[in-house]
């Protein structure tokens, strides 16, 4: 099963299984890792999943759709790898990957 | 009256002594009332009663992918069962809280246990409203609040079924887009001259009606339903008041959702169309709070008190209650929101429509992304739907929290981004 690292806003880092076809932010809310809200639980409908995506990984992850472009870009401290993590599907490939955590969801 | 005795709470986990939090209801507000309070570092006991049978889950996709056979019921549940384990989360299910009694705080259940609280905190919902008229007693009418009603609602929906929707509402429409997407044949019947007319813009309800038309949804507007008829005790058709009977196998009736405050009635605490709560979801009681779809709660953004069903109200509430709880400081006032799918339209709509003196469209509706702004008699943006522009979801949203002054003519133009404007 796909391992997954989350590291928070601190440094503090956790790594968890997560299955494929689970998205990212799934992995996160089942799993008690604090820095994801995910209120509107993967309607794309409210951007507090909001990761960053590590460079190495970008590439895997696939790219944003429009609608999640939009949402995003009003996010807190958005950056060229931010990503909502409720549109990033897990697969094989992704084993190992490593998003973080922005300070704050709201 | 006394308390309880130290083996009881032994036995439910807690250490003797230790400061319980009750919650009363096991719905999304609840659930999330139970996360934040670890979230936020209480260290005390929590306890979740609910009456349904399964943890807290998602409503929202019961009318969505859950009727479309598109959600497990993990993918629904709030939680995993392991999260209640490890953050010592006590859960009761199927267990129904019949009382509080507020002098030496404890609340009775229904089978007459006891259990004591430090704080307690009112998570009980609302319920589906029902309509007294002749044969809505009948099998197959039905209604659409829990995951117990979403099954019989999906296993009477399929090709070929003919679905009676009564209520033009987001309950309603939702199921509809469900329905045509499982191949079954729907018509809805709304009273109102419009659809979603208690919640909704003009304009947005016109293109909600169009969409549905699209897709083969038959609409009745300005129509009252008289009553149910059946054979062999299940329902079969729609009376109508100019007496056409509309042949159906199976009505879904949404018509509103009735708060579930009986037992904060009857325990005296202040209750006006819904429990009513402070800025940090407290009661009149200062040991009781009150969350979600139960409360009448303050909008400070908009000076006035509403009863708001939402998911974001409920999970705001539930860290209001939660930080109140733990003595952490109360976060900044959210703006109002709320989202719907239906087909591959996506609504979401900031804000609430308050004091409305202009309306301003941004988009053509017939492209099918638009955005609706209700201004203010000032210039203020008050409240905007979003129909697939989630920018001016979000750039309204801002607005809205800023009290910006914004020029309709801006509004109106494309060629000016919602970065731009929200800025």
């Amino acid at each position: 099963m796909p391992s997954i690292t989350y590291i928070e806003h601190d440094g503090t880092a956790h790594t968890v299984e997560v299955p494929v076809g689970q998205s990212v932010m799934e992995g996160a809310i089942n799993n008690s890792v604090p820095g994801i809200d995910a209120d509107c639980g993967g309607a794309c409908a409210c951007a507090t999943c909001h990761v960053y995506v590590d460079a190495a990984w970008e590439h895997l992850t696939g790219t944003r759709s429009d609608a999640e472009a939009s949402m995003i870009s009003f996010a807190n401290g958005v950056e060229a790898n931010s990503r909502l993590s409720c549109q990033i599907p897990v697969t094989e490939q992704l084993d190992g990957l490593v998003v973080r955590m922005p300070a704050g969801q709201h | 009256m006394s308390g309880e005795h130290p083996a009881r709470q032994g036995a439910e986990g807690v250490r003797e002594g230790q400061e319980t939090i009750l919650i009363a209801g096991g719905g999304h507000a609840g659930g999330a009332a139970a996360a934040a309070l670890r979230q936020f570092g209480w260290k005390g006991g929590i306890t979740v009663i609910g009456d349904e049978p399964i943890l807290p889950y998602q409503r929202p996709p019961l009318s969505k992918a859950w009727l479309k056979g598109e959600a497990t019921a993990e993918s629904l549940a709030l939680r995993p069962e392991r999260f209640y384990t490890q953050q010592n989360i006590q859960t009761r299910l199927s267990t129904t809280v019949a009382a509080i009694d507020r002098a030496t705080r404890h609340v009775r259940l229904a089978d007459g246990e006891s259990i004591a609280y430090h704080k307690l905190i009112l998570a009980l919902g609302a319920r589906a409203r029902r309509l007294a008229l002749p044969g809505f007693d009948l099998a197959g009418v039905l209604e659409l609040r829990t995951a117990a009603d979403a099954d019989r609602l999906k296993s009477a929906i399929g090709p070929g079924r003919r679905v009676a929707i009564i209520g033009g509402g987001y309950i309603g429409l939702e199921a509809a887009a469900s329905a045509r997407a499982l191949g079954a044949e729907a018509f809805v019947l709304e009273r109102e001259p419009r659809l979603l007319a208690r919640v909704a813009s003009p304009p947005l309800s016109a293109f909600f009606e169009s969409a549905h038309r699209a897709h083969g949804v038959e609409i009745d507007l300005g129509c009252q339903v008289v009553g149910l008829e059946g054979q062999a005790g299940h329902v079969s058709g729609a009376r109508l008041a100019d007496g056409r009977v509309l042949p159906c196998d199976v009505a879904l009736v949404g018509v509103g959702a009735v708060p579930n405050e009986e037992i904060a009635i009857a325990a005296g605490l202040d209750c006006q169309g819904g429990v009513m709560v402070d800025a940090n979801a407290r009661t009149s009681d200062p040991d009781i709070y009150a969350v979600g779809d139960l409360t009448n709660r303050p909008l400070p953004l908009y000076g006035r008190r509403i009863r708001l069903e939402s998911v974001p109200n409920a999970l705001e509430q539930a860290r209001q209650a939660a930080a109140h709880i733990v003595g952490r400081a109360a976060a900044a006032p959210e703006v109002p929101w709320f989202w719907s799918d239906q087909y591959d339209i996506k609504l979401q709509i900031a804000g609430l429509p308050f004091d409305v003196a202009q309306l301003v469209v941004r988009g053509e509706p017939s492209s099918g992304a638009f955005a609706v702004f209700h201004l203010d008699a000032d210039g203020r943006v008050q409240c905007v739907e979003s129909v697939n522009t989630p920018a001016e979801f979000m750039g309204g949203r801002q607005l809205i929290l800023k009290r910006k002054l914004v020029d309709a003519a801006h509004l109106r133009d494309l060629s000016l981004t919602m970065k731009d404007l929200a800025a």
